[in-house]
């Protein structure tokens, strides 16, 4: 098997599907019904897109692992998505600035997968770019709104984004698995990403009227499968229903 | 319910097939314009209903008034000879 490949999928796989979770988290508890809607829509795009990752990955581990089995029965520290999506779902502010610094990401990110030499990376991110442009533009357009909308609005986003910043610089570090696919001309150089993601996301603040952060302290460690004390909780959520019943299907 | 705390109602009307026209499709809150789509495109066509949305704040549209049912339609109700149903169609003039 082919364990670069393999890692690396599953680096980009698991991003979608623990931000996946957490926007899920929030069906029937959304602030609005159409929030609510939006939320868990965005959920069941990134766990679509979830699914061709890891069927691919079963694939090239071939030792008879399902996509379900690597979803789902993994421990914490076989994760490797960044920090920043497995933050929680602390007010409607946490949500969309979690939201938006990754979307803007994950849309750079996709459009250099597109060009991937592995045909099936390139076909899962020419289908996915389209759902990642919707909800990069959804989640700019609340960031304007709440950063630019009344008082109490504008101190949550505000203090949702300072709280989250420190997760962002992890998005352009190279694991050894991503340095190798770069290698092969398989994966996206991410660290090419970063000014153009810097530069969007400041602009898209500045509209909002919402101070860029200047600290230069960034956490990190997801990658390595070194989560925060979040990722415990969340995993016990996901897995309860395979570790309970194991095998169960619906 | 005040009104400060409440996004005003839109209706929405959703193109199911280019070549058919829009049809009312139900309403929904939101702020302005912009969210409204946004919110109809998430609220009713996440399951490949449309192609195409329209929004349009509820209090723009006038509506009749249930009261004058009576004048308004009932005079309609006894002209069946309103109806084309009094000739023959050739067969080659379909989907009327």
């Amino acid at each position: 098997m082919n364990k670069n490949l393999y890692n690396y999928i599953l680096g980009i796989a698991d991003n979608s599907l623990i931000l996946g979770q957490r926007l899920g988290e929030l069906c029937g508890h959304g602030p609005s019904l159409e929030t609510d809607i939006a939320c868990t829509n965005m959920s069941l795009d990134l766990l679509g897109q979830v699914r061709s990752y890891y069927q691919y990955a079963a694939k090239i581990a071939g030792d008879g692992r399902t996509e379900d089995d690597i979803a789902m029965l993994r421990k914490e520290h076989e994760y490797f998505n960044v920090l920043l999506v497995e933050q929680p779902n602390t007010d409607f502010g946490y949500t969309i600035a979690r939201q938006f610094l990754f979307d803007v990401y994950h849309f750079l990110m996709l459009t250099e997968l597109e060009k991937s030499t592995d045909l099936n990376l390139s076909a899962i991110a020419k289908k996915a770019i389209k759902e990642a442009s919707y909800h990069k533009r959804f989640s700019s357009d609340w960031i304007k709104r709440l950063g630019d909308g009344t008082d109490e609005s504008h101190e949550r986003i505000q203090a949702a984004i300072n709280d989250l910043w420190t997760y962002t610089d992890e998005l352009f570090h190279q694991t050894e698995a991503d340095k190798a696919m770069v290698e092969e001309g398989v994966g996206v150089d991410v660290t090419k990403l970063k000014d153009a993601y810097y530069e969007e996301v400041k602009t898209v603040l500045e509209t909002a009227t919402i101070e860029v952060p200047e600290s230069k302290y960034f956490q990190k460690g997801g990658k390595q499968g070194i989560h925060t004390e979040h990722m415990g909780y969340l995993l016990a959520d996901l897995q309860y229903m395979q570790r309970t019943y194991p095998n169960m299907e619906w | 319910m005040s009104n400060k705390k409440n996004w005003p109602l839109w209706e929405v009307f959703v193109r199911s097939k280019n070549g058919l026209e829009h049809r009312h499709f139900g309403s929904l809150h939101a702020a302005d314009a912009e969210m409204a789509l946004e919110n109809a495109r998430d609220v009713y066509t996440r399951r490949n209903e449309g192609v195409s949305i329209w929004v349009v704040e509820s209090k723009h549209i006038t509506a009749s008034n249930p009261e004058h049912n009576g004048e308004l339609f009932e005079p309609a109700q006894d002209k069946v000879y309103r109806h084309p149903t009094f000739y023959d169609l050739p067969d080659e003039v379909k989907h009327m």
